[in-house]
């Protein structure tokens, strides 16, 4: 049964969920990939400089995971709370 | 077979299954027709909806500006597809649970208000309209070039395709034939990478490739090889970034932003039969997107090579014959300004003293090559002599990519119009046949008059872009967020916001790219922000109007806020 308080610590949960995913989401695309860019080329993977890598790859990839993140933790908090869909 | 047997082939083949498809999945309810009766599954969702938003400048032009602008470039990839990370987490699956069509439906019933639902019309018209012209210009260009017709025809061969599957099969047609060309798109675009990679760096992962040395046995990384030419010539290192990194942001930011605020990519959540179905089909359609994405640096990285590569200082009597051929089309330009009969393509905009001299001496006068950005796709399988019929699946792949966007958009359009427009303001007693006949003709006019930009096109498409990306940024995005995640938000807030945020974004990119675009550059801009990036300020803007009207102006209604909390859950509960 969905009751009133469990309607609402799926919200919360749901907005902890996002906090995290977003924080992610801003620091790799914004902070790894634009503003520290220059500093992270100081390192390599193979014969990418990291920053490069980051804008041109690895903020693709992080982009990808974190929606799978979403879609899995969503489905299992959906039912934690009993709000699923039948 | 020549090139041209191979294009007509391809091409006609692939035209025969879109409308064989379109044939089969005709549309007989409005529900049919604006959101396939939402019984979509995720996975085709996803190929659907990658399809949809990657238009004629995610294929042909993407890896070309990027080959052009190095690591800056990361723009254009991270602002388009990181903006399926807003999509997934703050709108598909509330949108979806909202259940209706669109996303006027969605501002109009939320803010419970006329004027909400016809900024939001006003919006999303505005920003299809400048999209769909783009794409209509796009199929010209490939059928003028490959099929050698004029680019007129193009447009009208083209059109009539559209028009078939576009206003008879609705959301429906237009769901699968996209599934189709999301394959033969993706198909196109990858073989040719492959090849490359495999010829460059030994590595059939182009992906992997563009990061591993060089084949010819010196051991020497690519990137490094790249930079090192660049250097030679006078351009900024590949790999480091020249932009200001608050105007990367900002640009980064308002294609994110705008890319989630896209109506005809929102509406493609609409399709699917459940919330979770929602998210799940966001997950999908970022992955298929991601494919073509991660490859496109790896095309920009290998072609400049490539091309620095054959034409540093060669003589212009010895160049392969795909110099030749696009010379032709005017999209490769050389004068030799020195008259050495050599080919000098290099940064003449370059003030480092040593560079100069170093210039002067080889008795450089000037760059004597002009090249279109979107040369390098295209003539990316003729560059790395790949069979001919290789360059006939780019021409399919291309028209693919331009045909599923303009279908998308046109859809958007008479939805707009027929359901937004006459259906909730105009003639609200319409019966669902009247709706489903007024979508048809609304569709029917949207892609006659998508033809006609395409034949005569404005001469500021590629200004427009930025528009359609700062209004959908700046206006549709905030409003839709607001509205989920803040009850309090209300109609008196939400209508001041996107006025405010669409004045402003307006205003100043109309400024600088049509009332002084002599004064577009750094030195004149707000902040360092360019007009592509102003969208992210307009959106910031949106906000803050709207809290602050919101503060003062009453609550939204109890039934208002009783929506409200129905979309943040995906059970629909019953009311006592």
């Amino acid at each position: 049964m969905a009751t009133p308080e469990k309607v609402r610590a799926h919200w919360r949960a749901n907005l902890r969920l996002l906090a995290v995913l977003l924080a992610i989401w801003a620091f790799v695309s914004f902070g790894c990939a634009i503003f520290f860019a220059d500093f992270l080329d100081r390192f390599r993977i193979g014969g990418f400089k990291l920053g490069f890598w980051m804008a041109h790859q690895g903020a693709m990839y992080v982009f990808l995971a974190l929606i799978a993140a979403y879609v899995w933790r969503m489905n299992y908090l959906d039912r934690k709370y009993d709000v699923h869909e039948d | 077979m020549s090139v041209q047997t191979w294009t007509f082939l391809i091409v006609g083949l692939s035209f025969t299954l879109y409308l064989y498809i379109a044939y089969r999945s005709r549309a007989g309810s409005t529900s049919e027709f604006y959101v396939s009766g939402s019984t979509v599954h995720p996975v085709h969702n996803g190929m659907a909806t990658a399809a949809d938003w990657m238009s004629a400048a995610s294929f042909i032009s993407m890896a070309g500006l990027i080959s052009f602008m190095g690591r800056d470039g990361g723009v254009y990839l991270m602002g388009w597809t990181g903006g399926y990370v807003l999509l997934a987490l703050l709108l598909a699956p509330y949108l979806r649970k909202f259940g209706k069509f669109t996303v006027p439906n969605f501002v109009g019933d939320r803010y419970y208000s006329q004027t909400a639902r016809l900024v939001a019309v006003v919006c999303a018209l505005a920003v299809s309209f400048t999209y769909v012209a783009g794409q209509m210009r796009g199929v010209g260009i490939v059928f003028s070039r490959f099929l050698e017709v004029p680019v007129n025809t193009g447009v009208i061969i083209g059109t009539g395709v559209v028009f078939f599957y576009a206003v008879l099969g609705g959301m429906k047609g237009i769901t699968y034939t996209q599934v189709a060309q999301y394959c033969v798109l993706i198909f196109a675009y990858m073989v040719p990478a492959i090849f490359i990679a495999l010829m460059m760096t030994g590595n059939p992962i182009p992906q992997l490739g563009f990061g591993g040395t060089l084949a010819d046995g010196s051991g020497v990384h690519l990137l490094d090889k790249l930079d090192g030419l660049g250097a030679e010539l006078g351009f900024a290192a590949y790999t480091s970034g020249v932009r200001p990194v608050l105007d990367v942001a900002a640009i980064t930011m308002a294609l994110m932003v705008g890319t989630a605020g896209l109506p005809h990519v929102i509406v493609r959540f609409y399709t699917v039969p459940s919330v979770a179905a929602a998210r799940s089909s966001a997950f999908w359609a970022l992955l298929f997107i991601a494919l073509l994405y991660t490859t496109a640096p790896a095309i920009a990285a290998f072609a400049r090579t490539n091309l620095l590569e054959t034409v540093k200082d060669a003589p212009y009597s010895e160049v392969p014959s795909w110099f030749k051929n696009w010379e032709k089309t005017g999209l490769l330009k050389f004068t030799d300004k020195n008259g050495d009969g050599r080919i000098q393509y290099y940064n003449d905009k370059n003030t480092d003293p040593d560079f100069l001299a170093r210039a002067t001496a080889a008795g450089w006068q000037g760059n004597e090559l002009t090249i279109d950005r979107d040369i390098i796709v295209l003539a990316n399988p003729e560059i790395a002599r790949l069979p001919n019929w290789v360059v006939g699946l780019v021409a399919a792949g291309a028209l693919a990519a331009a045909l599923s966007t303009a279908a998308g958009l046109l859809l958007v359009i008479s939805t707009a119009f027929a359901h937004d427009f006459v259906k909730c303001a105009v003639k609200k007693d319409i019966t669902e046949k009247g709706e489903l006949l007024c979508a048809r003709i609304a569709a029917g006019a949207a892609v006659i008059i998508a033809a006609y930009f395409g034949i005569n096109p404005p001469g500021f498409v590629g200004e427009v872009v930025a528009f359609a990306f700062g209004l959908a940024a700046a206006s549709l995005f905030p409003a839709i967020i607001m509205g989920v995640f803040q009850k309090r938000m209300n109609r008196e807030g939400a209508v001041a916001g996107m006025i405010v945020g669409v004045v402003f974004t307006a205003t100043y990119i109309i400024w600088f790219k049509f009332v002084h675009p002599e004064r577009n550059h750094a030195a004149h801009w707000w902040f360092g922000i360019s007009p592509e990036g102003i969208g992210s300020i307009g959106m910031v803007l949106n906000v803050v109007v709207a809290q602050i009207v919101s503060r003062f102006t009453p609550p939204p209604p109890a039934d208002v806020q009783d929506i409200v909390d129905r979309v943040r859950i995906p059970r629909e509960l019953r009311k006592h």
